[in-house]
């Protein structure tokens, strides 16, 4: 038996987990991060848009500050979030754009004077501030008050990346390559390592830690198509899920964006429908304006992800042997334009479809982009329900994007939780030790042994990628974008189906080593548990909420449903998670539900909400001279570790 | 579009070094070809219906991560982002990177080098004061152009392209390589970074170094992100020239 002994385990080696590994290690822990493939490669590299931190160092980010990012995120969220969580992000995400500033990120830096924009299709003329010159810089963004986004050209994913990975290679971490958690280890109540495969050699290895933080980011692939990378399969979360103990937060809360690529899902900017981009149906039609008379195709991206969606199902779409699809037409932009300012979606075109936009229109179709839901954990980012296990970035239910996740808030979770969290996790380190029964590893081991070597024998039975293709068509059939308590009933069977099927899978392929049939058959069940949890979570919840969105019950019922749902997955043999409800307080929220801003409000509203606006409104008049920090001190006390308490700092307004 | 349908030969260099006694050959599968089909599709198609023990590595599949660099009808590229219409007689033959060391079939280990290159150069920020920084206080301030510029050479993807066209490398094991230079550049561009010129002598002022470089250009051609390695190469040329 091999094991492998650390103090801080850290599955994923993409930016959320990277920057907890930098954590533990700098507090003094030995820390050892697994990873599919080089770090490098992981998830986080594709970001392009930017990342969101309230720095207001541009004239269009004027007045902007935590309380504003604040606001946006909650909005956002449509109320879905926690709200200690999200606001310990928004206070702490300037200090980590410092920080990766001084770690080499080439962030976008303001240039002084006027320049050119586009604003609601017309050219404007704004001017920076002299002062602000060299500072970074942020950009428009989509459900933001303020220009916010944080950007390096049009890499901000990579160089963040590349600039968190540096940083780990100076601390000396090392990132064991091309080895997949496949258990987590847990006795107790606690978490103690994970059992993990070598991809290459197909050794079983057991790793033992004082903490282990799952950071693999989301599961985007349980979907047939999705802008995520073809390695964000859910893992992490699933063997969390199957450890009977930790559960999974608001699994159902899945985002789509309207406009990718087809076939294969890889986005283009909704740059091109904010420069003045349509969408176009099967005979040249515009449609958007049929449902959208006000908004038309720059209607907020879940609107527009259904409207395409009802368009397809009055069979308006495309045909195409990928199946339907829309056209996104930038033709009109002219071809100056699209190679000056679209350039990157130019190329995408010219590498993927082999076609010139400037001639010729874009097959496109709303596709999977973002996973809300995950490891559910408490605000310091460990499991509610098993110590010594943690959860970062795409892969935790931390909770600060509840029902939908703004646009460049995503990296900078990844980043703000890695330090808030890292920490929390240092903390868990210094008090405790290890002990674990050789017995009980020995277990854990021959477990995931016995069922590789079942799978290695198996004489007949099921094809591995028949059954995936089955889930991702079930999912992206019956849990898409429109909910409906009969499509999700169907998903619910189906996958519980194929859940049974996938008890009994055949290989063609029977090596144990480096075997990609193998890894299928590994990580299809898993998969198939997830997906029932968003299927399964999608069908009990009869609201709409961000992105969840029920045709059979339009409103958002806070009365019922201002809560956050979290499964388990007690028995191996079960066919169907266990699902529990935890209530958000509306009594401790800083900002208590209103409307989201858009379309009609429909909401049905909690008793409490009232009697916390009242409240807050007292607390408003009795505290006249109390400055914004004293008041969000009163308002919602919120504890954060000791080094990230500060204020911040911003050009022409000091610490205010 | 008029080529829907048409068949395409695919064949692949099978090797699996974990299997005793298996040898290196060439294998082909024929499927059909679909609109805007690239290697990534075509590839996981062999695996789904013809040959499920067929390794290679895709992870982002739009050309940013860099991991599936392979050798491509002769040319190291990106193969997520090949279409297969690209080749007009429908004849596909797929290698491994060279100069890494082989996995199996055309997966290979690219991370293990990268690691130990950017151990070799210290591809981070030196700067003895940064672990002082007040997070709080507004950032350093830096030339708008500066940062432009930085970017622009911080776009490599580590994907290896380079240094498997490098006449250099295949002589020289030790030598450092295009992605390497290209790394140093970037930190001995960027102000953050206190390194001083001899401090970079020290690590590429020899024959393994920038000055081994034979100028055949193989880096600059493949490079899959356009990057101006030469320029780089004789950017550092001049730098360390100066510290002698
Ligand atoms: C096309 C695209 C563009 C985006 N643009 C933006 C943007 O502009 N702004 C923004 O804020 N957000 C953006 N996002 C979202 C954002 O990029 C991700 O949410 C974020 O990068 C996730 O980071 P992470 O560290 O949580 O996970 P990842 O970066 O996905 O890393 C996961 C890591 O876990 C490892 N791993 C997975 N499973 C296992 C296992 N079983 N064992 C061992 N290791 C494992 C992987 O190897 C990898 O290293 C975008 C997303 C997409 C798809």
């Amino acid at each position: 038996m091999k094991v492998i002994y650390t103090d801080s385990l850290v599955i994923g080696g993409g930016l959320a987990g990277l920057r907890v590994a930098i954590a533990s290690k700098k507090r003094g822990f030995d820390t050892i991060v697994l990873s599919l493939m080089p770090a490098k490669r992981s998830h986080s590299a594709a970001a392009q848009g930017g990342m969101q931190a309230s720095l207001g160092a541009s004239v269009k980010g004027d007045g902007d500050d935590e309380n504003v990012h604040f606001e946006d995120t909650i909005k956002g969220s449509d109320w879905g979030a926690d709200q200690d969580v999200a606001r310990m992000f928004v206070n702490t995400a300037p200090k980590a754009i410092r920080e990766l500033s001084s770690w080499g990120v080439p962030w976008s830096r303001v240039r002084k004077g006027d320049r050119q924009v586009v604003i609601n299709a017309e050219k404007v003329t704004i001017t920076e501030k002299d002062e602000a010159h060299g500072l970074i810089t942020a950009r428009d963004f989509g459900g933001t008050k303020k220009w916010r986004t944080c950007y390096t050209s049009d890499g901000t994913g990579h160089t963040m990346l590349y600039a968190v990975d540096n940083k780990a290679i100076e601390l000396d971490i090392p990132v064991h390559e091309r080895k997949e958690a496949i258990a987590l280890i847990h006795d107790d109540g606690a978490c103690k390592g994970a059992i993990v495969r070598d991809l290459v050699t197909g050794e079983l290895i057991a790793y033992v830690s004082k903490t282990t933080t799952v950071a693999t980011g989301g599961y985007g692939r349980i979907y047939s198509v999705s802008t995520n990378a073809i390695i964000c399969e859910g893992i992490g979360a699933a063997i969390a899920l199957e450890t009977g103990v930790a559960p999974l937060g608001n699994m159902e809360a899945v985002q789509f964006h309207p406009t990718a690529i087809v076939p294969v899902g890889i986005l283009t900017t909704e740059g091109c429908r904010g420069d003045g981009g349509l969408l176009l149906d099967k005979d040249g039609y515009r449609f958007m304006p049929d449902y959208e008379p006000d908004k038309k195709e720059l209607a907020s991206r879940d609107v527009v992800s259904r409207r395409m969606t009802e368009h397809m199902r009055k069979g308006k779409g495309s045909p195409s042997r990928y199946g339907d699809h829309l056209w996104l037409d930038i033709r009109l932009l002219g071809k100056e334009h699209i190679n000056k300012n679209l350039r990157e979606v130019k190329e995408i075109c010219e590498y993927f479809l082999g076609i010139d936009p400037v001639n010729e229109l874009i097959p496109v179709r709303p596709t999977q982009h973002y996973s809300m839901g995950g490891v559910r954990t408490k605000s310091n980012g460990e499991s509610p329900e098993l110590r010594g296990l943690f959860s970062v970035g795409e892969a935790a239910c931390w909770d600060m994007h509840g029902f939908n996740r703004l646009g460049g808030n995503s990296v900078a979770e990844t980043v703000v939780a890695g330090m808030i969290v890292g920490e929390y996790v240092a903390d868990y380190c210094e008090n405790t030790s290890v002990n674990i029964e050789t017995s009980v590893l020995e277990k854990f081991l021959k477990k995931e042994e016995d069922k590789i070597t079942e799978l290695l024998e198996r004489e007949t039975g099921e094809n591995v990628f028949e059954l995936k293709e089955a889930m991702q068509e079930t999912m992206m059939t019956n849990v898409g974008i429109f909910r409906n308590g009969d499509d999700l009933q169907t998903a619910v069977d189906t996958l519980k189906d194929l859940l049974k099927r996938s008890k009994n899978i055949c290989l063609k392929n029977k090596i144990r080593s480096s075997n990609p049939e193998l890894v299928e058959a590994i990580r299809v069940p898993k998969m198939i548990k997830l997906a029932i949890t968003v299927a399964y979570g999608a069908l009990l919840r009869t609201e709409s909420r961000g992105a969840h969105s029920r045709e059979d019950f339009p409103e958002r019922n806070d009365k019922e449903w201002l809560k956050r749902t979290l499964t388990y997955w007690r028995n191996e043999s079960d066919d169907l998670p266990e699902v529990k409800y935890e209530d958000l307080d509306i009594m401790k929220m800083e900002m208590p539900p209103a409307s989201r801003g858009y379309g009609v409000d429909n909401t049905i509203h909690h008793p409490d909400t009232e009697k916390r606006v009242a409240e807050v409104e007292e607390i408003l008049k009795a505290n006249p001279d109390a400055d914004r920090h004293e008041i969000q001190n009163l308002l919602m006390p919120i504890e954060i570790p000791e080094k990230f308490r500060g204020q911040n700092e911003r050009v022409g307004r000091g610490f205010k | 579009m008029e080529q829907e349908g048409r068949k395409l030969t695919i064949q692949i260099l099978r090797f699996n070094p974990q299997l005793e006694g298996d040898t290196p050959r060439m294998v082909s599968y024929e499927i059909t070809e679909a609109p805007g089909m690239t290697i990534f599709i075509a590839l996981n198609e062999i695996r789904e219906k013809h040959d499920s023990s067929v390794q290679f590595d895709f992870i982002c599949r739009a050309g940013i991560c860099g991991s599936c660099a392979m050798i491509i009808n002769g040319t190291p590229d990106l193969a997520c982002r090949t279409l297969t219409s690209k080749f007009k007689d429908g004849q596909i033959k797929l290698l491994p990177l060279p100069g890494f060391k082989l996995i199996g079939d055309l997966s290979v280990d690219s991370g293990t080098f990268m690691r130990h290159m950017n151990e070799r150069i210290e591809g981070w920020i030196h700067d003895i004061k940064a672990d002082e920084v007040d997070f709080n206080k507004l950032e350093e301030r830096m030339d708008p152009d500066v940062a432009e510029e930085i970017y622009e050479l911080e776009r490599c993807v580590e994907c290896g392209c380079c240094i498997s066209a490098c006449a250099t490398k295949r002589m020289k094991d030790g030598f450092l390589g295009a992605v390497g230079f290209m790394k140093l550049a970037r930190y001995a561009l960027d102000p953050r970074d206190k390194r001083s010129d001899s401090d970079f002598y020290e690590i590429v002022g020899d024959d393994n170094g920038v000055f081994g470089c034979m100028s055949l250009l193989g880096c600059e051609d493949y490079c899959p992100k356009d990057l101006p390695h030469q320029t780089q190469i004789a950017y550092l040329r001049r730098k360390m020239l100066s510290v002698k």
